[in-house]
């Protein structure tokens, strides 16, 4: 008798039905798509902080003081250490590889161009590298996506050169222009704008650079970006004073600190710092960011709770003079308030479960089209989200039950009150 | 008592009817009329809030993002120094917008013959511009130096006084702290720019700036200064302007996205309650038809009673909506979101015109009903 009753209320009410079907499957399609980008955002900014350039950077260990001014070496490249090239694809085989978005090693040599005694930088541009199975490509246009180049970028196999904007004014270069290189003439590929020293310089393949200065496998030093987690007491602490439980959580979490640690140990003879301007405030930019989004979640998922309340409140007091009917034919207060909450829990499954998918759905169209990659919502989620849509549609429909069933069957079916 | 309720109508001005009806409808259905209400009150506060915050947040985050440093630098041509009055020509120009930092560079003797960069530069400006640097301790006096951390070990690795010469004229410098930013700052040694020209006579080289604003405030702010100083080079920081357009664009479009539903829903909450506070007052539709009432008094008191609702709904919950937007902003970024107020007519239309579609939908049902039958109670 129960289920033929419920199965009747849906059958003969199918537009309130479908009305609070449609406010349940909204609300719940809001908050999926809302906790989903919350959970993500963190992830997907912090990628996009990476514009910034990297947030680490490597060094010989027994290097000599700098003698920068202006970005302009003044250090004689006989002094000082070097990294190894060969050294650089073990990167990959770090503990937080994955979070190694890229990396570009610099190697900067005094040259004699046209005349004139200019910097030459030589660096990866997309180098093709592998490591066991593992092929990737990594080099300044990963790690220094600010970097413009009208014309072409150079192979880096190749002794092609990137001439800076403010340089190439100056000696009236154009792409695919040759330049005299400490004698030898190479094509200049592009035009290289990057808002700082650069412009100012020559920029080249990495083999090119250590073949001028007769140094091969020679890296001056190593920047690379990494996706970290923000700072916190943990990462800040000296990973020497740890026990080894500590050290074990500091090691396997992202923090700036534990890559460069772990660098270091790749790497040998080397000195990984964070470049501080670009890793402390990414950590401040980025819980800003999340804090907006957690609590802009939250005034989602109170809204969508509201609506859905709303929507059951006013599909019970509708229905006011059929509780009374029932009450009238001898019906307890308990059975009809179980009759409504069965009614409510049905609406709820549906609504969650098509209100999930549109949610996956709408998540996934703001991924695409704000940041170009997927949202991806944890199926994990569904049970938490029903959950969720069951609980809220069942304190939505309590208050409007109570009043429901409390109500005088005589007034009701009279169509008073 | 006819007689006295009669007198006292009499006495009482003469309110017109329609408005009667109004007032009689919210007192005698306080309970629907409340919820109704609450419903709206919430819609048009979660409306203002998250306006409130879209507009907010670009400025909040700008701030946020002027802590990575500089945004333009003003630099000498072909390694000269820059001309005396160039810091104060700039300060002119930034009129407050901004920091400007003096930096000069040369390049000194330890006094065991190794060669280190010393800077001299304005260190209370420093700190305000350069947050990320991690000082043990600022220099306070005068003769005291601030030493990178790699500096540190070449010219004073005990943390001793030391000398350092520079073109035959040797200075006694304190090491006050120490520098670490993981960047060309370690390498150097850091005093006082008054310090430093007494000691070498070399003039700033390199202004920073960390100019605030919108990027057309920006470029403007690189426009005059390359107009007022043409000895100089004024560029543009690309990696720090860059950065920040793309991580504020996306941060503002998913707020966008997720405003956009946050306001859908509150739309739909109200549209689902005012739907049922209608359709719950049909047999006062059916008595005012049955009375002789006009179909075009009836949809303008419904109307009129759903704009009111909507309007006071907006007002009420436009307050409501700048406190969470406030709190949100205080304790996010420690700074509440300033009112505009200019989004209350967008609130109040939008809040109106959602309660009359709310009203029009069951009005459109109930029309086509016979009032004899809604009477019934069918």
């Amino acid at each position: 008798m129960f289920i033929r009753l419920v199965y009747e209320s849906f059958r003969r009410q199918k537009r309130r039905k479908a009305l609070a079907g449609i406010a349940i499957t909204l609300g719940v399609a809001v908050a999926t798509a809302m906790i989903a980008v919350a959970t993500d955002v963190g992830d997907k900014i912090s990628r996009e902080l990476r514009s910034y350039g990297a947030n680490l950077l490597v060094t010989p260990q027994e290097d000599t003081l700098d003698l920068q001014i202006g970005g302009v070496d003044l250090k004689p490249p006989s002094d000082g250490a070097y990294l190894n090239e060969a050294d650089l694809p073990k990167i990959r085989g770090t503990f937080w590889h994955h979070n190694i978005v890229g990396f570009a090693p610099m190697l900067p040599v005094n040259v004699d161009a046209d005349g004139k005694n200019l910097t030459l930088l030589g660096t990866y541009f997309s180098k093709k590298l592998s490591f066991g199975k593992d092929d990737f490509a990594t080099g300044v246009r990963i790690t220094h996506p600010w970097w413009k180049v009208q014309g072409a970028w150079p192979d880096d196999n190749s002794q092609d050169v990137l001439v800076g904007e403010g340089l190439a004014a100056r000696l009236a270069l154009q792409p695919g222009d040759q330049i005299q290189i400490g004698g030898q003439a190479h094509r200049v590929s592009g035009i290289l704008s990057t808002g700082g020293v650069e412009d100012g310089q020559i920029v080249a393949p990495l083999g090119l650079a250590q073949q001028i200065l007769g140094r091969p496998g020679a890296v001056r030093r190593l920047y690379v970006s990494a996706l970290t987690k923000p700072e916190d007491a943990l990462a800040r602490r000296d990973p020497k004073t740890m026990n080894a439980e500590l050290f074990d959580r500091w090691y396997c979490s992202p923090y700036v600190q534990s890559i460069a640690y772990q660098l270091q140990e790749a790497i040998p003879h080397s000195h990984a710092e964070q470049i501080r301007q670009v890793a402390q405030n990414e950590g401040t930019v980025l819980s800003r960011i999340k804090g907006l989004m957690l609590l802009v979640t939250l005034a989602a998922l109170l809204a969508s709770a509201l609506a859905v309340s709303a929507a059951m409140a006013t599909a019970i007091f509708e229905r006011r003079s059929e509780v009374g009917l029932m009450k009238a034919l001898g019906a307890g207060n308990a059975s009809v308030a179980a009759l409504f909450f069965v009614e409510a829990m049905l609406l709820a499954l549906i609504g969650g479960v098509i209100g999930f998918a549109g949610g996956a759905l709408l998540a996934r169209q703001i991924g695409r089209s704000i940041f170009d990659s997927r949202i991806t919502i944890d199926p994990v989620l569904l049970p938490v989200i029903l959950a969720l849509a069951v609980t809220v549609t069942f304190a939505g429909s309590a208050l409007a039950i109570r009043r429901a069933v409390k109500f005088d069957p005589v007034y009701a079916l009279r169509g008073e009150g | 008592m006819t007689a006295t309720l009669a007198a006292r109508r009499a006495d009482s001005h003469h309110t017109s009817m329609f408005l009667r009806m109004l007032m009689r409808a919210a007192i005698l259905r306080r309970e629907r009329a409340a919820s109704a209400l609450l419903a709206m009150v919430v819609a048009a506060a979660a409306t203002t809030a998250m306006l409130n915050l879209y507009v907010d947040v670009q400025a909040k985050l700008r701030k946020e993002f002027r802590d990575y440093g500089a945004n333009v630098v003003v630099v000498a041509k072909d390694g000269a120094t820059l001309p005396e009055d160039t810091l104060s020509k700039v300060n002119a120009i930034l009129a407050g917008h901004g920091l400007a930092v003096p930096f000069a560079y040369v390049v000194a003797r330890t006094s065991d013959d190794q060669s280190v960069v010393v800077s001299g530069t304005d260190f209370e400006q420093v700190r305000k511009l350069d947050s990320w640097w991690s000082v043990s301790a600022w220099p306070q006096g005068s003769q005291d130096a601030l030493v990178g951390a790699r500096a540190a070990a070449v010219v004073s690795p005990l943390g001793r006084p030391f000398d350092l010469s520079f073109q035959g004229h040797a200075i006694h410098l304190t090491p006050a702290g120490t520098l670490s930013t993981g960047a060309a700052e370690d390498s150097r040694t850091y005093l006082s720019l008054t310090d430093f020209e007494a000691w070498t006579g070399v003039q700033p080289s390199t202004i920073e700036i960390a100019a605030s604003g919108s990027p057309e405030e920006v470029d403007s702010t690189i426009l005059k200064l390359a107009q007022a100083l043409p000895a100089t080079e004024v560029r543009p920081v690309r990696q720090i302007m860059e950065g920040e357009a793309r991580v504020l664009g996306k941060t503002r479009a998913t707020l966008l996205a997720s405003a956009s539903l946050i306001i859908l829903t509150a739309a739909l909450c109200v549209l689902s309650t005012l739907m049922g506070w209608v359709l719950d007052r049909r047999r006062d539709f059916a008595i005012m038809k049955a009375l002789g009432a006009s179909e075009r008094l009836i949809s303008s008191f419904f109307a009129a009673e759903a704009g009111v609702l909507g309007a006071i709904g907006a007002v009420v919950g436009f307050v409501i909506g700048i406190g969470v937007a406030a709190w949100i902003g205080r304790a996010n970024f420690h700074a509440p979101v300033v009112p505009r107020f200019n989004v209350l007519p967008w609130v109040l239309c939008g809040s109106v015109v959602v309660a009359l579609i709310s009203a029009a939908l069951p009005m459109s049902l109930l029309r086509r009903v016979q009032p004899a039958v809604i009477l019934r109670g069918e």
